[in-house]
């Protein structure tokens, strides 16, 4: 079922939330809504969901107006942050909750119903766990449980809000691939909040970047790392280094490793902006001798290695700026640093932006 | 009591010693909290039952068995009856808007439904002599229509309901609250009606909870003296609760029943103190749901 | 954008609920106790100062109040007594003691009453070893005191309780390793936490000892001007149909009564507010 979004705008008292968001999402995609907290991502899922309004906009489901229809009508599945189970039921009472309130008339039989929470059970891995209490469980359990219970009632579309927000760094990883796995078998769109770049990046077909109520941009997960639409999404999306310029002109600024190759400027060529330089860590060429006029000197001051890679932090000799390189571990060892050398480094990769002085 | 201390003492000895009082110290405060429960709470817990059975089992046995006193037993059962049921139901729906809903003077409603903790009982029962006695506001249509409130049952109903009203909401409010909302809205999106997601989920959640508030409206509509005592008139076997027996009975100089009959409250007290014991181990143990089973 | 007078929520159910809470606690509540302040207003103001402060209404206020508040500082200093052996320490019958001491809010109060008569009474069980000692309780003012003591029991009891349980113990023992004395850490980490709740609850034991009737009036002797609380003289006026008087009194204790829920209010939010900050 696609998805599409309209305008929409949702305040709560003075605070707005959301700030015209529009967008669109085809049917059978895993989207992730992507951002820190307070971004709004929550309440655009509540909002697709029906547990809440928006205040102006409108909100459309395999193409039919869903705006003012009731959550019920709506047949969305949602799996909540704190899952939401229910304390008092086994699991298997929990999955088949959906199913034991429909309508008689449309109620499956009981043995139907059992037949069903078996299969989802054994789809989300849990059959040894039919008769435990929520209580029971470890929390990434839990988070299976949800994700049945939500499907027990076939919705045409699955909202996730921050699903592996309450897990540990690894029972995280474990789950969102199998989400992946999960999506790929059974094709249903689905959308998933998350403040987890990683998260989102892994899981997703596309992402959608949000700030501040806004959308700052949607694409592959390739798409929003290696393109960058806003300074934003390139600070939200993995460690960056900051370099700051006055104007385009001035390039011999200190501060800015003067480079002929400038992979994208993405405002227009406009004089007295202020600008900015991102480089990712990785994405800076260290040597120990000057190889080329614009690498920038530098000192480095702390060596600090971890798992494959080592990072370095280095000083400016002109500005005194900090900068972070990324390594492998085998150019490490090539160059054979020390904590006080002297290097040259130089970006590999990089993109401006022009902010207007304010 | 005093080895049990010691031994107690020496565990914490080294392991908390910098966080605890001298062994000194802590006996002292534990006998000073004894003495001063053993002055207002065990003695007085001893004597109603020893003055009840001063004439043997018999005597205790017969103050129940006449007239005056089982009417007075009826009576107060009678009176629970009607108002209980009716604290329960509305204090449930006052739980529900406020604990599960965001609105406007929502705190208002909160001191209302606090109110007659705050007041005094006497005036619990003057106002309802003000609004429905002979000479209050509704007094004269009252008495045309030959409709009797107060020194009647309907005016210790009334007086009663009010005394006891808090207690079932204020129970839900704050458990409530502190459940949210996150599986009521879970059951909606699932498909339930709002009938079938309180019976299935709200209340499954706030059963124990429930039952003391129930419990704790029942002792107290029970044994209310006050209130009553200014409505009720103390019409022998007619409009006398097991309380106002209890009063009617000392001033008589009768003690042994006078404290029968208050025996038969004090248990009602205990019960009570009990259930909340054990709902409080209920809901507080991790592995409650196991035992469901 | 309209004003909001509730939030939007997919949750049900909660105009029925209002409604129904709306109309049962106005019906119940709010429409009975303003009652009382229609009455009032048939009064003339010179009538009702006169009633106000008759001599008799006075004395009645100085030993409603007096002994309430007596009886509240007595709570504070054994309450927290109890509250802190019960939750430090581990003593054989413990949690009986635990639970009992809710006692005297489920026990009705002519049952207090006359119990604690009985036993302070001169031939009672406590009695009886302090007539020797000149000291009468009983049909004395000694014994509204007691009485306004039994059934405040509970309340600092069940409010410092909770703050004492939630205190991080880490914090004490940071103030032992910074070099404080038990004493030192007692007083300058752990009395500031308890104070507020302790306020709490001595004034909530104040507030419910002014209104106390049931538990008070067999032991008091009820003589006026001596022993009379104002309950007893409103109900006395009420038995000699004596509306307005029974009126302006019930106005005395029930503005009191909202000054001091307010003042409860005030400290529970003050305790509140201290603990978000932390």
């Amino acid at each position: 079922m696609s998805i599409q979004v309209e305008h929409v705008t949702k305040r709560f008292g003075t605070f707005t939330v959301l700030d015209d968001v529009t967008l669109r999402v085809e049917a059978g995609e895993l989207v992730a809504l992507l951002g820190p907290s307070g971004c709004g991502k929550t309440t655009l899922l509540r909002i697709l969901a029906g547990l809440e309004r928006p205040d102006q906009g409108r909100i459309f489901l395999h193409g039919a107006e869903v705006t003012d229809q009731r959550i019920t009508e709506r047949r969305v599945g949602f799996v909540f942050q704190h899952y939401a189970l229910f304390r008092h039921m086994t699991v298997a009472e929990n999955v088949a909750f959906g199913l034991t309130v429909q309508p008689r008339a449309q109620r499956p039989s009981a043995t139907r119903i059992q037949e069903k929470v078996r299969e989802l059970l054994t789809l989300v891995q849990l059959q040894a766990m039919a008769d435990r209490y929520p209580s029971q469980l470890s929390g990434g359990q839990r988070q299976r449980v949800a994700l049945a219970r939500a499907l027990a009632v076939e919705p045409k579309l699955l909202l996730l809000d921050e699903p592996f927000g309450a897990l540990d760094a690894k029972v995280r990883k474990e789950l969102r691939r199998w989400l992946r796995r999960l999506h790929d078998e059974l094709h249903i769109t689905g959308i998933l909040v998350t403040h987890d770049q990683e998260e989102a990046l892994e899981a997703a077909d596309r992402v959608v970047v949000m700030h501040q109520g806004h959308v700052e941009q949607i694409g592959t997960p390739d798409d929003v790392y290696e393109h960058p639409a806003s300074p934003f999404v390139y600070q939200f999306l993995g460690d960056v280094n900051v370099f700051h310029g006055r104007t385009v002109q001035e390039r011999t600024l200190a501060d800015i490793p003067p480079l002929p190759e400038v992979d994208s400027v993405v405002s227009a060529d406009v004089m007295d902006e202020h600008e900015v330089t991102f480089v990712r860590p990785h994405d800076l060429e260290v040597n120990r001798s000057r190889t080329n006029p614009s690498q920038l000197e530098a000192t480095v001051r702390y060596v600090l290695t971890a798992g494959s890679r080592v990072r370095l932090e280095l000083t400016a000799e002109d500005s005194g700026q900090t900068i972070e390189v990324e390594l492998t571990k085998e150019r490490y060892r090539e160059l054979n640093l020390r904590e006080g050398e002297v290097v040259f480094v130089h970006p590999r990769h990089r993109q401006v932006f022009k902010i207007p002085q304010s | 009591m005093n080895t049990s201390i010691i031994a107690a003492g020496k565990d914490l000895q080294w392991k908390d010693s910098l966080t605890t009082e001298s062994s000194l110290v802590r006996r002292l405060l534990i006998a000073a909290a004894f003495l001063y429960l053993t002055l207002f709470l065990f003695v007085p817990l001893v004597a109603i039952f020893s003055e009840a059975l001063k004439h043997g089992l018999s005597g205790y046995i017969e103050s129940f068995f006449n007239e005056d006193a089982l009417a007075a037993i009826r009576l107060t059962l009678l009176v629970a009856a009607v108002a209980v049921p009716l604290n329960a139901v509305f204090g449930v729906a006052a739980a529900w808007a406020i604990a599960k809903f965001e609105f406007v003077g929502k705190q208002a409603l909160i001191t209302l439904i606090d109110m007659p903790l705050a007041v005094s009982p006497v005036i619990a029962g003057l106002i309802y002599v003000l609004l429905f006695g002979a000479q209050g506001w509704l007094g004269t249509w009252l008495a045309e229509h030959d409709i009797k409130i107060i020194f009647a049952l309907p005016g210790i109903v009334l007086a009663t309901i009010f005394v006891t009203v808090p207690f079932v909401a204020r129970e839900l409010i704050p458990l409530m609250q502190s459940q949210g909302r996150e599986e009521e809205e879970a059951a909606i999106t699932l498909g339930a009606s709002g009938w079938q997601m309180f019976r299935r989920v709200t209340l499954p959640n706030i059963k124990w909870s429930l039952l003391y508030g129930v419990i704790l409206c029942n002792a107290r509509a029970m044994g209310e003296f006050g209130a009553v005592s200014v409505v009720s008139g103390h019409i022998r076997g007619l409009t006398n609760t097991m309380p106002l027996h209890v009063e009617i009975l000392y001033n008589e100089y009768n003690a042994v029943s006078a404290f029968a009959v208050a025996s038969l409250l004090t248990l009602l007290a205990i019960v009570t103190l009990s259930a909340k014991v054990l709902i409080e181990r209920k809901t507080a143990s991790p592995d409650r749901l196991k035992s469901r089973r | 954008m309209r004003f909001v007078l509730k939030q939007p929520s997919v949750l049900p159910g909660f105009g029925l609920t209002l409604g129904c809470a709306l109309f049962y606690f106005s019906l119940i509540v709010l429409i009975p106790l303003s009652g009382l302040f229609m009455k009032t207003s048939t009064l003339s103001w010179e009538q009702f100062w006169d009633i106000v402060v008759n001599p008799r209404a006075i004395a009645s206020y100085q030993l409603t109040f007096g002994a309430s508040l007596v009886g509240a500082l007595i709570n504070g200093i054994f309450g927290a007594v109890i509250a802190w052996v019960l939750v430090r320490y581990r003593f054989p019958g413990r949690s009986l003691v635990d639970a009992l001491v809710d006692l005297p809010f489920a026990l009705p109060t002519a049952v207090a009453g006359i119990t604690l008569t009985a036993i302070y009474a001169s031939n009672g069980w406590i009695g009886r070893y302090l007539e020797p000692l000149g000291i009468k309780v009983a049909f004395t003012p000694l014994g509204v005191l007691v009485a306004l003591t039994f059934i405040g029991l509970p309340f600092v009891v069940r409010t410092v309780q909770p703050v004492l349980q939630d205190l991080d113990q880490e914090v004490e023992e940071a103030a032992t390793t910074l070099g404080a004395n038990r004493w030192q850490t007692f007083r300058t980490v752990i009395v500031p936490e308890l104070w507020p709740a302790l306020l709490t609850g001595m004034a909530m034991a104040f507030a419910r000892a002014v209104g106390e009737y049931g538990s008070v009036i067999f032991i008091a002797g009820n003589m006026p001007l001596k022993s009379e609380i104002t309950p007893l003289l409103i109900m006395t006026k009420l038995e000699q149909y004596d509306y307005s008087g029974a009126t302006a009194l019930g106005i005395v204790m029930l503005v009191a009564s909202f000054v001091l829920a307010l003042a409860i209010n005030l400290l529970q939010w003050w305790s509140s507010a201290r603990h978000m900050h932390q």
